[in-house]
């Protein structure tokens, strides 16, 4: 992470300065400050709700149930959090909601269960990600979806006359991604660990 | 809209009702929790401001435009539309500029075109990876974020070989 924050800067600069664009550069400082807070400000709300909403279902034992239900699954694929536990019933969620393209449900869900594994695991020092942080991160940044509703919306504003003949396609290179992305995440920290 | 509008309504009234019935103080248990989640988005607010920024950064400098001239020439060998190259690069910095740069697509090359279904099922099968990063490290303060963004991108690097070729396989040029 250091390293990255230090060299994307770096070659921005080198960049806006071969491309002239050094004043967009600067702009983009400024905006993106603000945007960082327009965003946290336009998710806060739903934040806040399922963050209430999570905890009317766990007091209620919904969590715990779910979460049993899939942890066969859940568990198979990450190995550091409690059986059964919040951060099982977060994850179980989040991927829930990825999967049926809500994505503004998921990414305060994902939010939540980041901060779960975060206190369930006990080799986590608070600083390095571990292995669950980063498979759940990259289950996100590759998309789960079923259907691709903003692809279609885009496709009909576009004219076209069958938004949804693209789905195969969609499914097959979803699933590539999220294969080769898991695989790739195992493999990477598998080899970084034992170096 | 289909199915997916009943979701969220029909699981708050279902965890509500479920929880009623359980006799649990849904109002206090709803306001401990969201005051929780306000303690959340204060706390990913300042990693967000600084990794945003950065992103922005590399956008605006012209780094991107320079990556799709880097590419054109990969792309003629595979056959791969070369119109679909900005949004390849764009795809994992920004959602609302990928879109955009869609727009620009399709209406270039006119809808239901090779061009125009790659570049839709980019789209619809990829994720903005750093923003997403970003912001789910960001929830932990996570300083050394390991692998994921190296895994992150092999996916996004390669997704877009195979997207070609898969909407190749199934419409044709």
């Amino acid at each position: 992470m250091q390293v990255i924050l230090i060299i994307v800067p770096v070659v921005s600069l080198i960049f806006a300065a071969i491309s002239g664009k050094m004043g967009d550069t600067s702009s983009a400082i400024l905006a993106k400050s603000g945007e960082a807070v327009e965003l946290v400000v336009s998710l806060c709300g739903i934040i806040c709700f399922w963050s209430g909403m999570m905890r009317v279902a766990e007091r209620a034992g919904l969590t715990e149930n779910l979460a049993k239900l899939l942890s066969p699954i859940v568990g198979l694929l990450f190995k550091g959090i409690k059986r059964g536990g919040k951060a099982a019933g977060l994850i179980t969620m989040n991927l829930a909601a990825n999967v049926l393209g809500l994505g503004n449900a998921s990414t305060p869900l994902g939010i939540a269960a980041m901060r779960a594994i975060a206190e369930e695991s006990a080799d986590f020092d608070g600083s390095a990600a571990t292995d669950d942080m980063i498979l759940l991160a990259v289950l996100n940044a590759s998309s789960l979806q079923i259907i691709p509703a903003t692809a279609a919306a885009l496709r009909v504003s576009n004219g076209s006359q069958k938004p949804f003949d693209i789905l195969p396609c969609v499914w097959m290179v979803s699933i590539y991604s999220v294969v080769v992305a898991t695989v790739s995440a195992k493999l990477m920290c598998r080899i970084r660990r034992k170096t | 809209m289909g199915f997916t509008d009943w979701i969220i309504p029909l699981i708050t009234v279902f965890v509500l009702i479920y929880a009623a019935v359980k006799r649990v103080d849904v109002f206090g248990a709803f306001c401990e929790g969201a005051s929780e989640g306000l303690k959340t988005c204060a706390d990913i607010l300042p990693a967000l401001v600084l990794l945003l920024v950065c992103i922005g950064m590399f956008r605006a400098s012209g780094a991107v435009e320079f990556l799709t001239d880097a590419l054109q020439p990969i792309c003629k060998a595979l056959g791969f539309p070369s119109e679909v190259v900005p949004l390849v690069i764009l795809r994992p910095f920004s959602g609302s500029g990928s879109m955009a740069v869609y727009n620009e697509i399709a209406s270039s090359v006119g809808a239901d075109t090779f061009a125009e279904r790659v570049a839709a099922t980019l789209i619809g099968s990829s994720e903005t990876t750093f923003y997403t990063a970003a912001v789910y490290f960001g929830a932990v303060k996570c300083k050394k974020t390991r692998c994921a963004v190296p895994a992150a991108l092999t996916a996004d690097c390669t997704a877009w070989i195979v997207c070609g070729a898969v909407v190749y396989l199934f419409f044709g040029r």
